[in-house]
């Protein structure tokens, strides 16, 4: 069954309808790759999803339950974890206290970093660096572990391989899959690089202002060329 | 020599309290990235209170500890109905803030104790300690005063880098929105560290109130200094600020001592306005110039 339903959502900034009555849903251990140009709403509706911003209709539902007036520190406690777009890890503070805040509120404690820097070894090397000296990839690691320290059932990402080289992307790409797959998380993932979000996708969903425009599984959006020239840019 | 060692031991007794004021602006620049300018006046109420409670049961640690427990409650006071306002919008906002509230609480003190500036007693002694058969120019007060700037400085330093509570007010001071993503409950974090930052203004308030006695304006000249110290050691370190609290008090003395007492606030501006030119992240910081 769907962990994350939205159902008719929109948002809006002032004048402008950012999100426009998107209705999708997740299924645990898959992942949803939304996808769109710049400014197609896609950071806007995961923002609104986590409480960031209120929606002006609609509702988001998390294992059926309403998280409409749901506090934003309250909303990862349900079980939802959002990394967000660009630099969401503390410059200022080190590898490791930016991991150990993604545990804090459940009192996670040395065993679930241990796990983290399994997972991702760079970051165990520079652990007492201050996080403004990590590398773009690293820096998408340590927003990733950080989210994971929370051990979300659901985790909305926004533009994971923005500035980062095409292994670099590649590699997270190929992790958020295994999350998917081997821990049943439910992954809901924005990106603007569509060929690399439909590669590990179940299911794509297009966003061209705000509005729905195609919702499928992710291999027809991947060979539907029209679709691609139109809105994907290929 | 005489005249240098006493200038010298003055200067550190003084500096400590410099060094107090400096820890409660450091806090609250670190827990919230706020300066708080009303920390002189805040500190000058409960002041006041306690030497409220002094007259009223004639127990000095009962008013010491009244000044502290009325800082704390003040501090989340202020927090919560004032700075909630203004928080997350350009930095003047809050500064103008602590300013009005700064004139008001003085004018606020004048209407309840009077204009007219009172005594206040001190902890312990202020009969300087009889070595070799001269007073010197420091008490056991002095001592007690400086003992407390020690164990502020090294309470404050494991609480913010060793305690779990103090990794989240530090995120929630540098991104509020990244620290609720991640379940930290920040509104709650910035009323502590200004309720921590009170508590520990009201300490230097209750210190230095002995050499300056208790008015409204009493207590300005002492946040410009601690103002100083805080820069001078860099607004981001606790250690920082207790040693330029001792090194401002020292610098103080001397010209004090050498050059007469009228230059000394000017001294303390001359070397406010050098650190910033010279050394604008403080004596001892590595890092950057930052916003004000």
């Amino acid at each position: 069954m769907a962990i994350l339903e939205i159902e008719k959502l929109t948002t809006d900034y002032g004048p402008v309808r950012a999100v426009d009555d998107v209705t999708l849903a997740v299924e645990q251990g898959s992942i949803t790759a939304v996808l769109g140009a710049n400014g197609a709403g896609k950071t806007t509706l995961l923002r609104t999803i986590s409480g960031l911003e209120r929606p002006t209709e609609g509702r988001v539902l998390l294992d059926g339950e309403d998280l409409l007036g749901v506090r934003v520190e309250d909303i990862v406690r349900r079980g939802l974890a959002h990394v967000p777009e660009g630099r969401g890890v503390i410059a200022e503070l080190t590898t490791e206290e930016n991991l150990r805040l993604g545990g804090l509120w459940r009192g996670a404690e040395t065993a679930a970093l241990g796990d983290i820097y399994e997972l991702f070894p760079p970051l165990r090397e520079r652990r007492s660096e201050l996080a403004a000296s990590l590398s773009g990839g690293e820096r998408q690691m340590l927003s990733i572990g950080r989210a994971l320290m929370a051990t979300p059932r659901v985790l909305l990402l926004d533009e994971p391989s923005l500035g980062l080289a095409p292994i670099v992307t590649a590699q997270i790409m190929q992790l958020i899959s295994t999350f998917a797959g081997e821990r049943g998380l439910a992954v809901l993932l924005v990106e603007q690089n569509a060929r690399s979000a439909l590669s590990i996708a179940d299911r794509g969903v297009v966003l061209n202002v705000g509005r729905v425009v195609a919702d499928g599984p992710a291999g027809e959006l991947a060979a539907d060329e029209d679709l691609q020239t139109a809105y994907l840019g290929f | 020599m005489t005249k240098f060692i006493d200038l010298t031991l003055n200067g550190i007794s003084t500096g400590a309290i410099y060094a107090v004021v400096a820890l409660a602006l450091v806090l609250i620049w670190r827990a919230t990235r706020i300066v708080n300018f009303a920390q002189g006046a805040m500190l000058m109420i409960t002041t006041f209170i306690a030497s409220s409670v002094i007259d009223s049961s004639g127990s000095y640690w009962l008013g010491f500890a009244v000044a502290l427990a009325s800082g704390l409650v003040l501090g989340a006071v202020v927090e919560r109905v004032l700075i909630r306002r203004v928080e997350g919008g350009p930095p003047l906002n809050a500064v103008i803030v602590a300013l009005g509230l700064l004139i008001l609480l003085e004018a606020v003190a004048g209407m309840i104790w009077g204009n007219t500036p009172r005594s206040f007693p001190p902890a312990f002694s202020i009969q300087g300690y009889d070595i070799g058969g001269t007073r010197v120019l420091f008490a056991p007060n002095d001592t007690f005063i400086v003992l407390v700037v020690i164990g502020v400085a090294l309470a404050l330093t494991v609480l913010f880098r060793w305690t779990s509570i103090g990794l989240k007010m530090r995120a929630a001071a540098f991104r509020p929105e990244v620290a609720r993503m991640l379940g930290v409950r920040v509104g709650r974090m910035l009323t502590l560290g200004w309720a921590l930052a009170a508590l520990v203004g009201s300490l230097a308030g209750v210190l230095v109130a002995p050499s300056i006695f208790v008015g409204p304006n009493q207590f300005d000249p002492i946040l410009v200094f601690g103002f100083t110290a805080a820069v001078l050691g860099g607004l981001d370190s606790f250690a920082g600020a207790a040693v330029g609290g001792i090194l401002l008090g020292l610098a103080l003395s001397y010209v004090s001592g050498y050059e007469g007492s009228s230059l000394v606030t000017l001294a303390a501006l001359v070397i406010l306005v050098a650190v910033l030119m010279i050394r604008p992240g403080g004596l001892f910081s590595s890092t950057q110039e930052r916003r004000v």
